[in-house]
């Protein structure tokens, strides 16, 4: 009787193991399946001249991407320059003196930013900024990256800060270093690579977001004149290939996201390069 | 070269400290001599961390945390209005019971922390500083070859003196140690009892121990605090072979606590 109900509990644990193995596996299976199909589909068309070289005009052969490939790192640029300072100072705000009703409201701000629809984040650097500059342009493109990028780089600065102990805090604050020094030089660089990664993050998603982009920086087929102008990004040009009747404009496409993911999953791997070597606390 | 900083006195009179509500410490009356080891004793709550550190000014920074009434570091009130924390804290180092060195830095930057956080020194000035500081807590020959690797890649011991350095190189006049051996195996414990004799030369330390032989071995006074209040103080030679207080005599016998 004992033997036997030891038995079924034995196949209980065993079942439920499994299952949770199976489903880790499934996860992982995803990845390698959209991966292995961008890649099959992409890899045709990918050669030297897609990064060289500008859209070919309808019904001629050949042409690339590098207009685009250009334009996302400028757009991913533009953002990056006032949403890395921005996101972090007001995560040390809110990881450091964010315990009063300003610190709830910046959080409950950044937290309700990350779920905006990126669409939403477009029409109004629509409405804020096209219209009244009277045009497209790289720059509002780069505004647009940027509001999505700020609350998740604000939210992971601020939990990044907020997991280094207190211990660490108090070791030199007993040593008389002041407050904000303890804060820049002892407890923001033990952050700092849980900080590098959220911004990575960021810029990953901003990366390929393509809803925003529409009525920002609206796509170029040319290279971009200045960054007051309409300027090509990735993403855009994956959309308006995909969505053209023409069999080369699709095989460019399926290679326009296999550049996309490499460049997001080389960001990725660059960083866990980067922050690796770092002394980390222990224990 | 052992430049004879020395010591200051501290005379703590009738201080109190709380957190929110609850009062840890009360009416505390306690005068520590320069150049001698004063232990703090007593069951765990019974307020020795929170009276260490009220010495250095760190208790203020906890949230909800008060003091009233003086701290003398030599004449001078530390908790005078005029009084600006940050250079009492520079006045009194501190040891934590859990090793703490700064994770990012290397052992050479971690000694040099305090004084390159607070002040322009020059680089050979600095050097001259960690070296020295890292011989006075007696780790610079098991250090000297790899004081560029990470502080956090020492053992415990180890780790433990590096944070005694980092407090020394300041050029503190007193030293507070907050149970500095209850993280360390028995070695790194003698180790550490060994540097605490030598340091008293030049500082007045204040140790808290939960150990009843480690402050009997290393202090010249002693004080047994009981629920935040001073129940005795007197020679460790006194205390720890006929203490004048019931209470003192169950503890230190091992009756409670
Ligand atoms: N950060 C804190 N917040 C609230 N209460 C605290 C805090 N630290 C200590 N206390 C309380 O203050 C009293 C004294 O604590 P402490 O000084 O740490 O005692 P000891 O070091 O002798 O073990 C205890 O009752 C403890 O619960
Ligand atoms: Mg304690």
């Amino acid at each position: 009787m004992k033997q036997q109900l030891y038995l079924w509990r034995k196949i209980k644990d065993k079942g439920m193991s499994q299952l949770i193995g199976l489903s880790a596996l499934m996860m992982v299976g995803i990845l390698f399946l959209i991966l292995g199909y961008i890649f099959i589909k992409g890899v045709s068309a990918l050669n030297w001249d897609f990064f060289t070289q500008l859209p070919k005009p309808v019904g001629e052969a050949g042409g690339g991407m590098a207009n685009a490939i250009v334009g996302s790192f400028i757009l991913l640029g533009l953002a990056c320059s006032f949403s890395l300072p921005l996101g972090i100072l007001a995560g040390i705000y809110l990881s450091e003196f964010g315990r009063n009703q300003l610190g709830t409201t910046v959080r409950f701000a950044a937290d309700l930013l990350t779920g905006l629809p990126s669409i939403v984040v477009g029409i109004f650097i629509y409405t804020l900024i096209v219209l009244p500059m009277k045009g497209f342009s790289a720059i509002a493109g780069g505004i647009a990256l940027g509001i999505i990028m700020v609350p998740v780089i604000t939210r992971t600065t601020e939990e990044m800060m907020k997991i280094i102990p207190l211990t660490i805090r108090e070791a030199a604050l007993a040593l008389g270093i002041r407050e904000w020094r303890t804060i820049l030089s002892v407890v923001l660089p033990a952050a700092l690579p849980g900080i590098i990664t959220g911004i990575m993050l960021a810029i990953a998603r901003a990366a390929g977001e393509t809803a925003p982009l529409l009525f920002t920086a609206l796509g170029n087929r040319f290279w971009h004149s200045g960054l007051d102008q309409p300027i090509a990004a990735l993403p855009l040009q994956i959309f308006t290939y995909a969505i053209s009747p023409y069999e080369d404009w699709h095989a460019q496409a399926w290679a326009g996201a296999l550049v996309l993911i490499i460049l997001v999953l080389g960001l990725s791997i660059a960083t866990r390069f980067l922050t690796r070597g770092r002394y980390y606390f222990m224990r | 070269m052992a430049d004879l900083i020395g010591g200051k006195r501290i005379t703590i009179k009738e201080l109190n400290a709380w957190y929110h509500s609850l009062q840890a410490l009360t009416n505390v009356n306690l005068l520590i001599e320069p150049n001698k080891v004063t232990a703090i004793i007593g069951p765990s709550g019974c307020g020795k961390s929170t009276l260490i550190r009220c010495l250095n000014r760190l208790h203020e920074i906890i949230p909800g945390a008060r003091v009233s009434g003086q701290v003398l570091l030599g004449s001078q009130d530390i908790y005078a209005p005029e009084v600006d924390p940050v250079e009492v804290r520079r006045r009194v180092g501190m040891v934590f019971q859990k090793p703490n060195p700064f994770p990012t830095m290397s052992v050479f930057d971690n000694v040099a922390a305090g004084i390159k956080l607070n002040s322009r020194r020059s680089r050979n000035e600095i050097a001259t500083i960690v070296e020295k500081s890292l011989r006075q807590a007696a780790l610079w020959d098991e250090v000297k070859d790899k004081l560029h690797n990470s502080g956090a890649a020492l053992s415990g011991g180890q780790q433990q003196r590096l944070c005694i350095a980092r407090a020394l190189a300041i050029e503190p006049e007193v030293i507070l140690m907050d149970e500095p051996c209850s993280a360390l195996d028995p070695m790194a414990t003698l180790k550490i009892e060994e540097l605490i004799q030598e340091l008293k030369e030049n500082y007045t330390i204040v140790i808290v121990t939960h150990n009843m032989q480690q402050a009997a071995r290393v202090s010249d006074w002693t004080a047994f605090f009981l629920l935040g209040e001073l129940i005795e103080y007197g020679h460790a030679r006194q205390i720890f072979s006929n203490p004048s207080d019931k209470r003192t005599e169950a503890y230190i016998t091992g009756r409670f606590g």
